[in-house]
């Protein structure tokens, strides 16, 4: 994986002598509340209910074993000794202190982490494939672009005040593991298969003006085929159009897809067309020696040769998780192992400090030192010798960490709602407690089979409900919590938004929606069929009448 | 004592400061003889551009800080080839310098006094840049690849 060299380390270093110089202004009183603000989101600082929380990037997903260490670290020393892994691969932390938080940055700083631009009206944090490097299906590892484009969008002078926050996500295959057309921005690496035109070389099919909230849009494809090497002036283009066209009078009307949406995407692909001729033509982008330095560091590690593909499978319980929990990799005798953090009644994507530096230890010994975040808030072992899978799901099973419901019914995606955020308007976590309790079951969610349930507290969206096969909205409804059920939503590579399926329900009342919903698809399912494909052919009113009675 | 000093003028130039109030850019299209124009935040600057040869001054106002506008403003001008003068005034914070040099600002008349010693710090922290602005700043991938030649940096 990425290294720092001595400039890497140089510039992080000096965003954490800014960040202890701005927090002693603000402490003795030179900023105001107001201009701090801005400061403190662009070093991953949010003010929640209780404390702020920091959020710390994790590039693309990809964590070493140094580095998951030091996560559990500040989860020990400086949080209540638990970390969560979010929607976009990063790690957060949800009692931290202003006053420590430069010390934290500057303890992220010796592993080459930060938490730069990971909140507010930032360039955030690439996502990219938990699988990269590791995946049957991909075209090229899609980390060193990332990497790449985390670098050149860091401290982006003219894009430092954007009209809100920029997300961007890379993937490099045809299945969407990152809810890649629900970002601000996203590339899918493809080979050019057009045999008139050089067929072969990579490209960018790039994607842009997706995201969620309260006005949710699925990004569209504005460009079929870029080079990649034109990816800074292309990437500028897209910004300075929307940073200046954007309204700036409404926080709720910023974000870069109400910019394509109103002025329609044919326009804003022509606007952005000719941007991208201007800064084509300024000759600075990022040249591909520079790439070739970078993709030099996510060199496949040196998988043994000649391993057996078997896996014994005499552990009835081991077999059980090894068929749910393991995705094929692309070297023989190896397996990708995807680890859950969605325990029955636990806080999804939560894990303490000994789980992090558990799984540090295996990834050390059994995974060429790299460990994933995901982006549905799980974590990820890439690269596993198939020998060795029981060895893991021991050291897994007994740290608490071998759950099977990977993609199932319990896998759940929820925000922190009410029990944490300030924006929220009725609790996430319950009820992915209650509904995972429900369904506790593991022949029930086997049978059930693939099932996204994505929950979020308010219209913010930070669940992803617009995305679930199942979603559920948190409001407030006259001073109580009320749920909506959402129905038919996807961020794969099947991506569709879920449509709201009438009046909401309480606590109870929603996980009792929730069941009536599955077995309405028990009993309209063709084989075969997941909950996704049953709903898309049989559609909406089958669903709602159960539901509703 | 630089490090209690206070200013409502920052100026990066050695030229002689403009005399001429500056004007809106409407007025400036009257005014056959104006050489000083304000772009306001919702501006199109892009207009300015064929008459850049009779501007001195551009001032570019920033009506609340989060309002990031003017960067790009500045930015265009400035890969227009403009050489004159381009002051940020307005909402101008300390923490906006850096950001705001790298676009081709060179002067400051911040609405509330900036601190000498704090302005000092703010535009030094950073050793080095990610990429191009309009700034000569070298990029740190060029400077990791001294073998390609700066000069014909085209590599489209």
């Amino acid at each position: 994986m990425y290294q720092y060299d001595k400039y890497d380390q140089a510039m992080v270093d000096a965003r954490v002598a800014e960040f202890r110089e701005q927090t002693r202004r603000r402490i003795e009183g030179h900023l105001t509340d107001d201009q701090f603000k801005p400061l403190r989101l662009k070093n991953g600082l949010y003010l929640q209910l209780h404390a702020y929380m920091l959020r710390v990037a994790i590039p693309y997903g990809t964590v070493s074993s140094r580095q998951f260490r030091m996560l559990a670290h500040i989860a020990r020393k400086y949080d209540r000794g638990y970390g969560h892994v979010t929607t976009r691969q990063n790690m957060q932390y949800n009692w931290i202190k202003l006053e420590e938080a430069p010390d934290i940055l500057a303890d992220l700083a010796t592993v080459q982490m930060h938490a730069i631009q990971t909140s507010g009206e930032s360039i955030r944090n690439v996502s990219a494939d938990q699988y990269a490097g590791a995946a049957a299906d991909e075209i090229i590892d899609p980390r060193p672009w990332a990497e790449v484009i985390r670098q050149i969008t860091s401290f982006m002078p003219e894009f430092s005040y954007l009209p809100r926050k920029f997300k961007i996500a890379v993937i490099a295959s045809d299945e969407d593991r990152v809810a890649m057309r629900w970002h601000d921005f996203g590339i899918r690496i493809v080979k050019n298969e057009n045999p008139e035109n050089g067929a072969g070389e990579i490209g960018f099919e790039c994607y842009a003006g997706g995201g969620m909230g309260r006005t949710p849009f699925i990004a569209y494809k504005i460009r079929e085929f870029l080079p990649p090497t034109q990816i800074l002036s292309y990437l500028q283009a897209v910004l300075r159009v929307w940073n200046r066209n954007a309204r700036r009078d409404n926080i709720h009307k910023q974000r870069m897809k109400i910019l394509v949406h109103d002025l329609g995407e044919e326009e804003f692909r022509r606007q952005v067309e000719e941007e991208f001729q201007n800064f084509l033509a300024l000759g600075q982008d990022v040249p591909q020696a520079e790439y070739d330095r970078v993709a030099a560091y996510f060199a496949p590690p040196p998988f043994e040769t000649g391993l057996s593909d078997e896996i014994d499978r005499s552990d009835p319980d081991f077999a059980l998780w090894a068929d749910r929990q393991l995705v094929a990799h692309k070297a023989p005798g190896y397996a990708i192992v995807n680890i859950s953090l969605k325990p029955t009644g636990g806080i999804p994507g939560d894990m303490s400090a000994e789980q992090m530096e558990l799984v540090a230890d295996l990834a050390e010994k059994y995974s060429f030192d790299e460990v994933r975040a995901t982006h549905a808030q799980n974590l990820v072992l890439p690269h596993v010798r198939k020998a060795d899978l029981y060895a893991v799901w021991q050291a897994l099973d007994a740290a608490g960490l071998a759950g099977v419901n990977l993609d199932l019914v319990t896998d759940i995606i929820a925000c922190p709602g009410l029990d944490y955020c300030t924006l929220a308007n009725a609790r996430s976590i319950p009820v992915a407690q209650r509904i995972a309790e429900r369904f506790a079951d593991l022949d029930r969610q086997r049978d059930l089979g693939e099932l996204k349930i994505k929950i979020s507290g308010c219209i913010n969206a930070c669940g992803h409900h617009h995305a679930g096969h199942i979603g559920i909205l948190g409001v407030d409804r006259k001073g109580t919590e009320n749920y909506q059920l959402l129905l038919g939503g996807s961020g794969s590579e099947d991506v569709s938004q879920a449509k709201i399926t009438g009046p909401g329900f309480d606590e109870a009342g929603i996980v009792d929606a929730v069941e009536r919903a599955v077995d309405r698809y028990r009993e309209l399912r063709e084989p075969g069929e997941r909950f996704i494909d049953t709903y898309r052919r049989v559609g909406f009113d089958p669903f709602k009448e159960s539901i509703y009675g | 004592m630089a490090d209690t000093g206070e200013t409502t003028l920052l100026r990066f130039r050695d030229d002689a400061v403009p005399d001429e109030p500056a004007v809106s850019l409407d007025a400036f299209f009257d005014q056959s003889n104006a050489t000083a124009v304000r772009i306001e935040a919702g501006d199109d600057v892009r207009l300015l551009l064929p008459a850049l040869d009779r501007v001195r001054l551009v001032e570019i106002d920033f009506p609340r800080f989060r309002d990031g506008r003017g960067f790009s403003s500045a930015r265009i001008l400035r890969e227009a080839g403009f050489t004159g003068e381009i002051k940020a005034t307005g909402d101008v914070l300390v923490d906006l310098l850096w950001f705001m040099r790298r676009c081709g600002f060179d002067s400051f008349a911040p609405d509330a006094p900036l601190n000498l010693a704090d302005v000092e710090i703010a535009l030094n922290h950073y050793p080095n840049v990610y990429q191009h602005a309009a700034d000569d700043a070298v990029p740190i991938w060029a400077l990791r690849h001294p073998e390609l030649n700066r000069g014909t940096a085209d590599n489209a």
